[in-house]
């Protein structure tokens, strides 16, 4: 399969980009443009030789022996400084039968990524497709990424430490990220549907399905004699020294699981009778599960940790309490239709995620918004920053046990800002501002007032306040100083990003490493730590709010030269057509990286639409920084990585 | 005392014949219920429990701007045993829908349940999604439903506002939570193939088995 | 090391510096004549304000600002006593979770489709309040309101109540005037420059069909393109 384009490759530069795409019919005449030479791509390709890596269509080498992978991505990463793999993913080209594993390596002192590709055939039906390599050995944050590739397009990772499914739970039938595998709703494959115009009667989704619900289920399904097993494999590599654990896999029997699903059931309740024996509780550990209801874990995130004594000796997570099929639903939904849906994966910082999707959107469909409105841009994105830098310490704050009052004073402050946003783009959280080439309102004269207010006023004044009441704390110093250290280079071998790295000593941002918008203009710094563990964490986040500050301040002043109103380059549009091809665009939210890898068939929907969420990568390192711990102290590790769920589980 | 009353004599107190028609409207079970309902409504503890963006909103409720605590609930309690009332602020998923189930069956009654914002009440924007529940009413008894997207802070408290109308309507008498034998325990949905729901188990089965058109 | 239980004196000194605000807060407003126009939840809500913030609801409001949006509804034009929707279906494809459905009338002889919507729904349980459709539409026909006391109890059938249909949909364009002033004034002004395009259109049709004796304006002819 691989081989196929290569021949003919150099002949077609810079023809119509059409094939290799379901939409473009099946001809294979017109083949898409390959990926101009960097000197990195020649560099690897003259290691490795051209048989084994030839350029792809569009960006990136592609790699055609996959045993050669591991081999291959060490050579990026000793040789040429590729020191993480910041995005990971697949893509399902069904017409040409085959998935593509995507790889963006990035160096951390920064530059443009390094894209890699990869093809394995594509399986009947509900089957595996070959194993590819695991990067695991070489990068540690492949660890949850490629977990995700499994669990949505069921490629299996060989030499995977722990390859379950990440955001569905084992047992669930099908890889939904497929092109071939439809949920219960089905209803089309691109919107708008046909079925709401003009002959449009209300329907409700659950009158038009079988079941009567969203679900489906195998043929001759019998949900009386079957054994679920939501967490399986869960325990296995927790189990050692754990006396209900140990004994099962030691005899090998298959015990039955609890026969509620999992979750809140810990192995504590599950074999009480073992744990009554007192020789084995006097030596042994135990297995704690905790959330994904719980009051520190940030949202519905679960996290099973092992337990001697009070210390941790091993944690896992458990993910996707939330997972709402962001991207399935994105491959589905017209261009202009996922920027509602990018606010709700963050749901804290709302317009940086819109900015995100909407660069990356423009990349491909090489448009630029106008002044103007790269002002407000910036102007709304920094204050997301400082807004959602309040909440994170506030909460975080809660997880030190500060219950609720510092947070009470962070969010009054963040209230604030929400009016702002409120009034100028209609809704407090899920702002909807960002167009592709533009933004959908300027601000009037009132709010650029209050605008001001906070940027020269008010903001400056509770951030001095927050550090008086916190920065020296004793609590807060006793709690945090030395706290889930992780050095430097094991954070970028983790991909971690956002201010956790920069607390690590790593000047890490987007806004520096690979400028966007019109962040080149403005007067301020990438604020850098080196003590790397929570009270670290903390400061750089009051750092950063100083910096985004001095930006909302200066684009304030700026801003008085553009003309008002102009905020829209060309026609405001609602069916936009985006040029066929591949890009992977990123910011730097509040929270770290946010990627955007989109490819488009050159029609009105995305074909490919994976967001690369740093929460969620960021979460990769959580283990090491907490093994070690005590177990209080673990919420509170948690807490300085501030996630949000939205965007873990998407 | 009530409970004295109530419990012996259960549920057919209403239509019991031998008690004549003007003293059902007890002068003295109406005065003990307008107290019950105003203590209860006043006290209520919300658990802490957020899903998704909704629960933003909800913090922000229970912030100092909207103060949940003007109304007496301020108490929010991260453990179903000692809360009254399950906000569910956000996507209920299938993944969830079991523990979310769980802590309704863990709470005491009297229990409430406010489905917050358009996922809560039908599945939302991400209704079309496969790992997403159409409405947590599929599986527990709601009170109030909210729609919205996100529900601002006032909406909720709107909400709690309805529901405080609906607990000083309830009457010692009829509420079901001092009856004997009666145990509304929600089965727990089970995650197989696709989430199932226990109660309709043998139904799935049979369905599953005739060859049901699938996808 | 500091001294111990610094950090808390700090802590209960921000609190009574807050508490102490409050008053001070109060006391400016009751002192400030000009400030008196200003209502309280508002006051409180300003960068300025210093002390204790909260809104009473349901007593006292916080305005909503003319952009809020909740879920949409259908304008009315009480002038010409029709809908101001003329089922064109942008509004059914600009929705990201396709929660529009729209019957266009037909006329029952012809069947060509006559610009009036026959039937509209919009299941606000789908809703996510994204603006779009208000954004898209270009006639001004859909809008985002702000209402949000929208909950309701099992027995009132949300599920039902929440899919609003044409008949809940449709509210009148003074109310939409009221709430949105400033959007309605540029409907006026835009409507009216349309009207003075038409006029000044069909003038100089006129007048140059009329007679090419009469000198026309010379502004008119290059404003019409
Ligand atoms: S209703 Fe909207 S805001 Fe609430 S959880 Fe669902 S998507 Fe998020
Ligand atoms: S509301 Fe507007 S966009 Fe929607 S059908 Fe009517 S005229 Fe068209
Ligand atoms: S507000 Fe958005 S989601 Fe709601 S009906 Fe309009 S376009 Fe659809």
């Amino acid at each position: 399969m691989a081989e196929e384009t290569k021949p003919a490759a150099p002949a077609a530069p810079a023809a119509k980009p059409a094939a290799a795409k379901p939409a473009a019919g099946h001809g294979a005449t017109k083949a898409p443009p390959l990926a101009p030479m960097t000197p990195e791509m020649t560099e690897l390709q003259q290691r490795f030789g051209e048989s084994v890596l030839a350029p792809a269509p569009y960006v990136g080498l592609l790699l055609s022996d996959k045993s050669k992978l591991v081999e291959v991505a060490t050579y990026l990463r000793d040789e040429m400084g590729y020191d993480s793999v910041t995005n990971l993913t697949a893509v399902d080209y069904i017409k040409d039968g085959y998935f593509e594993v995507v790889y963006h390596f990035q160096r951390s002192r920064g530059g443009e990524p390094f894209t890699l590709k990869l093809r394995v055939p594509r399986p009947q039906g509900n089957d595996l497709s070959e194993p590819v390599p695991s990067l695991t050995s070489v990068y540690a944050g492949a660890e949850f990424q490629e977990r995700e590739v499994y669990d949505m397009f069921g490629i299996p990772f060989s030499n995977h430490p722990d390859l379950r499914r990440i955001l569905l739970w084992e047992g669930f039938y099908g890889w939904p990220l497929r092109k071939d595998w439809k949920e219960a709703y089905y209803e089309g494959d691109t919107k708008p549907f046909e079925s709401r115009w003009p002959g449009g009667h209300h329907q409700l989704a659950e009158e038009r399905v079988p079941w009567a619900d969203n679900v489906n289920y195998p043929l001759g399904f019998d949900p009386l004699n079957f054994h679920a097993d939501p967490d399986a494999g869960l325990y296995d590599t927790m189990a050692e020294g754990v006396p209900g654990l140990a004994k099962r896999n030691g005899n090998g029997s298959t015990a039955p699981q609890p026969t509620g699903v999992g979750a809140a059931v810990s192995v504590f309740d599950r074999d009480r009778n073992n744990l009554a024996d007192v020789d084995e509780l006097q030596t042994d550990q135990i297995i704690v599960n905790m959330g994904p209801q719980h009051p520190s874990t940030h949202g519905v995130l679960r996290m099973v940790v092992k337990l001697d004594g009070e210390t941790v000796t091993d944690l896992k997570l458990v993910l996707g309490y939330l997972h709402r099929n962001h991207e399935k639903i994105g491959e589905r939904n017209t261009w202009l239709h996922n920027i509602p849906y990018t606010d709700r994966l963050d749901y804290i910082c709302g317009l940086a995620n819109e900015w995100g999707y909407v660069l990356t959107v423009e990349k491909m469909m090489g448009i630029k918004p106008p002044e103007r409105a790269e002002y407000l841009r910036v102007l709304m994105a920094e204050l997301t920053r400082i807004e959602s830098h309040f909440w994170a310490i506030g909460f975080l704050l809660n997880d030190l046990g500060a219950f609720y009052t510092p947070a009470l004073y962070f969010i009054t402050e963040r209230d604030l800002i929400l009016d702002l946003f409120e009034s100028v783009t209609g809704s407090r959280l899920m702002c909807n501002y960002f167009r592709f080439g533009g933004v959908s309102r300027d601000l009037t004269e009132a709010q650029l007032a209050h605008a001001k207010e906070l940027a020269f006023e008010r903001i400056p004044r509770k951030i001095d306040e927050l550090e008086e009441l916190l920065s020296e704390n004793e609590i807060v110093k006793a709690r945090t100083v030395g706290v889930g250290y992780l050095p430097a280079e094991r954070s970028i071998n983790y991909s971690l990003t956002g201010p956790c790295l920069r607390a690590a000593g790593v000047p890490y941002d987007i806004r520096r490493v690979e400028p966007y918008g019109i962040y080149d203009r403005f007067d301020f710094e990438i604020p850098v730590l080196y003590g790397a563990d929570v009270y670290d964490r903390y400061r750089i986040r009051v750092m950063e709010m100083r910096q985004s500050l001095k930006i909302v301040q200066q684009c304030l002043q700026q801003m008085e030269q553009t003309k008002w109103g102009d905020i829209q380059t060309g026609k405001k549009n609602y069916n936009h057509r985006v040029p066929a091809g591949q890009a992977y665009g990123r910011v730097e939210t509040p929270k770290g990286e946010l990627g955007f890898y989109l490819v488009s068939d050159g029609g009105q929907n995305a074909y490919r639409y994976h967001v690369r969420s740093s929460s969620f990568i960021n979460l990769t390192s959580l283990k090491e920084m907490t093994v070690g711990h005590k177990v209080a102290d673990a919420v509170v590790i948690l807490g300085s990585l501030d996630i949000v769920l939205g965007e873990v589980d998407r | 005392m009530s409970d004295a009353v109530n419990r012996a004599n259960p549920p057919a107190f209403e239509n019991d014949p031998r008690v004549p028609e003007e003293l059902r409207n007890n002068v003295f079970i109406t005065t003990l219920d307008k107290l019950y309902n105003w203590g209860r409504k006043r006290s209520m503890w919300p658990m802490l429990f957020g899903l998704a963006c909704c629960a933003i909103e909800m913090i922000a409720t229970a912030a100092s701007r909207h103060d949940l605590a003007r109304f007496g609930w301020e108490l929010m309690r991260a453990s179903p045993r000692q809360a009254d009332l399950m906000i569910v602020s956000g996507t209920v998923t299938k993944k969830m829908v079991p523990q979310i189930v769980r802590l309704y069956n863990q709470m005491p009654e009297p229990r409430y349940v406010i489905a917050m914002g358009a996922c809560a009440t039908a599945g939302g924007p991400f209704k079309e999604g496969y790992n997403v529940v159409s409405g947590i009413d599929k599986f527990i008894p709601v009170d109030v439903y909210i729609t919205g997207c996100p529900p601002r802070p006032e909406a909720l408290l709107h909400s709690f506002i309805k529901l405080q109308e609906k607990i000083e309507k309830q009457s010692l008498r009829t509420v079901p939570w001092y009856r004997p034998g009666e145990d509304d325990v929600v089965p727990v949905p089970v995650l197989g193939p696709d989430l199932i729901d226990m109660r309709r188990a043998e139904e799935i089965r049979q369905k599953a088995a005739v060859a049901q058109e699938q996808a | 090391m500091g001294l111990m239980g610094t950090g808390i004196l700090k802590g209960l000194g921000v609190t009574l510096r807050h508490f102490i605000d409050t008053y001070a807060e109060d006391l400016k407003y009751l002192l400030n004549k000009s400030g008196a126009q200003q209502p309280r939840p508002l006051r409180r809500q300003s960068p300025k304000n210093r002390g204790l913030v909260t809104v009473e609801y349901p007593k006292e409001r916080l305005p909503l600002p003319e952009n809020f949006r909740y879920v949409p509804f259908l304008v009315f034009d009480t002038e010409k006593q029709e809908d101001k929707c003329t089922s064109c279906g942008i509004c059914a494809k600009v929705c990201p979770p396709q929660c529009i459905w729209i019957v266009r009338t037909e006329d029952p002889v012809t069947k060509r489709p006559i610009p009036q919507p026959k039937e509209f729904y919009i299941d606000t349980t789908i809703c996510m309040n994204c603006g779009y459709c208000a954004e898209f539409c270009p006639f001004d026909a859909i809008k985002m309101d702000h209402d949000y006391e929208l909950s309701y109890y099992p027995h009132e059938q949300p599920h039902m109540r929440l899919v609003h249909d044409k008949a809940v949909l449709t509210k009148p364009d003074t109310y939409h005037a009221s709430i949105h002033p400033s959007d309605w004034q540029r409907e006026l002004a835009d409507r009216a420059a349309e009207e003075e395009k038409k006029r000044a259109a069909a003038e100089a049709k006129a007048k140059a069909e009329a007679a090419k004796a009469a000198a026309p304006k010379p502004a008119q002819p290059a404003e019409q393109s």
